[in-house]
């Protein structure tokens, strides 16, 4: 298993690459010059802008640039936020703790609210609670997740005012340790939702026909024929069966979180990944961008991987050879 | 004579097809099965075989099948009125069922050795349940059984997944092993080994089987007496012998003669002309009425009822005609 290991993230090694030196190049060709960024608005003389512009290299061509940064990547250095003239690696890992805390909640939800509705869903098929569920999994589907997110806003937070909605913490708490995190429950509560939403639709579908299809098997009826009770055939036959596409789509589809996670984290100013990598869009903050978009692509390879490993353990006829 | 091990009387299995309701697919079947005995039921692909089948255990493939009318005695209990919860206790237990394609009904995700554990949890067994499964593998013929109980279903061959099934429905030593065209999806040397396998447990266990197939080679060689159905209905029935030797339904003359023996000079395929009606376009009288070389209007004005004939029974107006072979005079 740990060659298998080795080797798919091997193979994921280009991938990552690939996606490194293509945003690296697109930001350099994207019109608009992060030296007007660090000169400020205040007319500087012409020798300043030059000075400055040499200084952080940007004077040299593309391929140069990117060769530098290769060499400095190689070596853990991810860079120096201009805008926060902070590096880049210390910069993410603060806002990493948040951005993984929304994500999990997120994919949590989806996953203990979901699963059972599509279960539900599919027990009841034809019927009216199993309309409903599909009706509304498909209207949840097609939602925009910001638009979602300000609906949120404007129902329990301004109207209701029953849930925070703004960043992670109150500006006064003083608290520490386990009671911070505690704190931090509320404000959790509707970005997460916001973010997870579609995932709780895609997953109920996608739920409702694994179980659908798994019910319908011919192995269902030979596990009836031994005189198993429903209950057993259920949880031995019918749902672990259901699980293997389950288990793909919630692998597959991390990338939703994660790109849903830059808008909503932007929306809830929730300090996290997703709304630097905002903030550094519209700072042209180019290390930070380019640094993000990598872990990204990384996260996701990695996600993947722990997909197919889970998948492989479920399914017998997987293996990891080959 | 002996108590019935099982004794079907007039059942009628129906099922619901999209804007037409509730249709019969068995309409009217007695069958009845001694202890120990092999009885085959023979018909044409879609005439009710498995249907009928499927309701002694009330266990369909959709939920759009249902059991409308009849009894199932199985050992004086009527198994059609029996609770959903006495109806589990005698699947897998007192009866045991085996399908035609063994590797959809093997689930892929579980081990043979539990697969074949399985009745032995669902029901109370006294003994080790693995050494159990061990002897099981042994019986079934499997190579190796302490490897074969870590096996996956995608691992092994159809003939060897056919055994485990059989294995599995053995497990709870049943009176009954119901088996629907257990070879139909194995190739000719294995069919050959399963069914000799069969044979081998009616006499060491002295398990009766209800044998469903559309070979008539496999009856001759296995049944000791044969139902034949058509359209949902029981149209003959009679110990192998006689049904081979002398059919009395035109349709069993047909069939027999679509297999094998015609002697027709030139020794050409014998296929009966048109198809099997629908469920729901029945013919009013008798159903085989369209196809039949002797029938007359009468035919298709009520449907004829089993008569009992040379030591069994067949439904037709026109017995008096079925001495011989229908189809090599009705045709000239
Ligand atoms: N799931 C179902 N829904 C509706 N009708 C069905 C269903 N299964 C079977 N039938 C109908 O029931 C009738 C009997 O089918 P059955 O499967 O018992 O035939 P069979 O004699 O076993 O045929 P075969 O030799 O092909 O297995 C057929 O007319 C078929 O169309
Ligand atoms: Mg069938």
């Amino acid at each position: 298993m740990w060659r298998y290991i080795l080797k798919r993230l091997a193979q994921a090694l280009p991938v990552v690459l690939g996606v490194i030196v293509f945003n690296f190049t697109l930001i350099q060709l994207a019109p608009g010059d992060p030296v007007t960024l660090l000169v400020g608005d205040y007319p500087a003389t012409e020798e300043y802008t030059r000075q400055v512009r040499a200084d952080f290299g940007l004077d040299q061509p593309v391929p140069v640039r990117l060769a530098r940064y290769l060499e400095q990547l190689a070596r853990g250095n991810l860079g120096f936020s201009f805008a926060n003239r902070m590096p880049v690696g210390e910069l993410i890992a603060q806002r990493f703790g948040p951005t993984l805390m929304l994500m999990l909640t997120a994919l949590g939800l989806a996953i203990l609210i979901g699963i059972p509705l599509g279960v539900i869903a599919a027990r009841n098929r034809g019927r009216l609670s199993d309309w409903v569920a599909q009706v509304g999994a498909l209207a949840g589907y097609s939602t925009p997740d910001f638009w979602m997110g300000q609906l949120l806003i404007l129902i329990f937070a301004v109207a209701l005012g029953w849930l925070p909605s703004q960043g992670m913490r109150s500006a006064r708490s003083v608290a520490t340790g386990m009671q911070a995190t505690l704190e931090v429950f509320p404000y959790l509560i509707l970005p997460a939702f916001a973010l997870g939403f579609r995932y709780i639709a895609l997953l109920s579908r996608i739920t409702r026909s694994a179980m659908l299809d798994a019910l319908s098997a011919d192995s269902v009826m030979g596990a009836r024929a031994k005189g198993l009770s429903e209950r057993r055939v259920l949880i031995a036959h019918v749902l672990r069966n259901a699980a293997l596409p389950i288990v793909t789509v919630i692998g597959y589809n991390l990338g939703l979180l994660i790109a849903g996670s830059a808008l909503i984290e932007t929306v809830f100013s929730w300090p996290g990944v997703g709304r630097l990598l905002f903030d550094s869009i519209s700072k042209r903050d180019y290390p930070v961008m380019t640094a993000i978009l990598m872990m990204v692509s990384i996260t996701v390879v990695i996600a993947n991987l722990i997909t197919d490993l889970v998948y492989a353990a479920l399914d017998p006829r997987v293996r990891y050879a080959r | 004579m002996s108590a019935p091990l099982l004794d079907v009387r007039g059942l009628v299995t129906e099922v619901r097809r999209k804007g037409r309701g509730w249709t019969p697919v068995v309409d009217d079947v007695s069958l009845r099965i001694d202890p120990g005995e092999i009885v085959g039921l023979v018909g044409e692909s879609g005439c009710g075989k498995s249907m009928t089948a499927f309701s002694i255990l009330r266990l369909f493939p959709t939920p759009a099948a249902r059991v409308a009318r009849g009894e199932v005695i199985f050992k004086g209990r009527d198994l059609a009125a029996a609770s959903p919860d006495a109806l589990r206790r005698v699947r897998g237990g007192e009866i045991g069922m085996i399908f035609q394609d063994p590797s959809t009904f093997l689930d892929p995700l579980h081990t043979i050795g539990a697969q074949i554990e399985e009745p032995l949890r669902a029901h109370p067994f006294p003994g080790d349940r693995r050494a159990r499964v061990i002897e099981l593998i042994q019986q079934m013929g499997l190579p190796d059984p302490e490897a074969m109980v870590r096996r996956y279903p995608h691992q092994i061959s159809g003939g060897q997944k056919q055994r485990a099934l059989i294995a599995t429905a053995m497990a709870c030593s049943p009176s009954l092993l119901i088996a629907d065209e257990p070879t139909t999806a194995l190739d000719v040397t294995v069919q050959a080994q399963i069914l000799s396998l069969m044979r081998d447990l009616r006499a060491r266990s002295g398990t009766a089987i209800l044998l469903i197939t559309h070979d008539l080679g496999v009856v001759t060689e296995m049944c000791d007496r044969v139902y034949v159905m058509y359209a949902g209905k029981v149209v003959e029935s009679n110990n192998t012998r006689v049904l081979f030797r002398a059919p009395r339904h035109p349709y069993t003359q047909g069939l027999l003669g679509s297999t094998l023996s015609l002697e027709t000079a030139s020794r050409e395929l014998f296929a009966i002309p048109g198809t099997l009606p629908s469920a729901d376009a029945m013919p009013s009288g008798c159903r085989f009425a369209p196809r039949c070389p002797i029938a007359q209007p009468a035919c298709a004005a009520s449907a004829p009822s089993l008569e009992v004939v040379d030591d069994g029974c067949a439904a037709c107006h026109r017995l008096a005609l079925t001495g011989r072979n229908v189809w090599r005079e009705g045709a000239a």
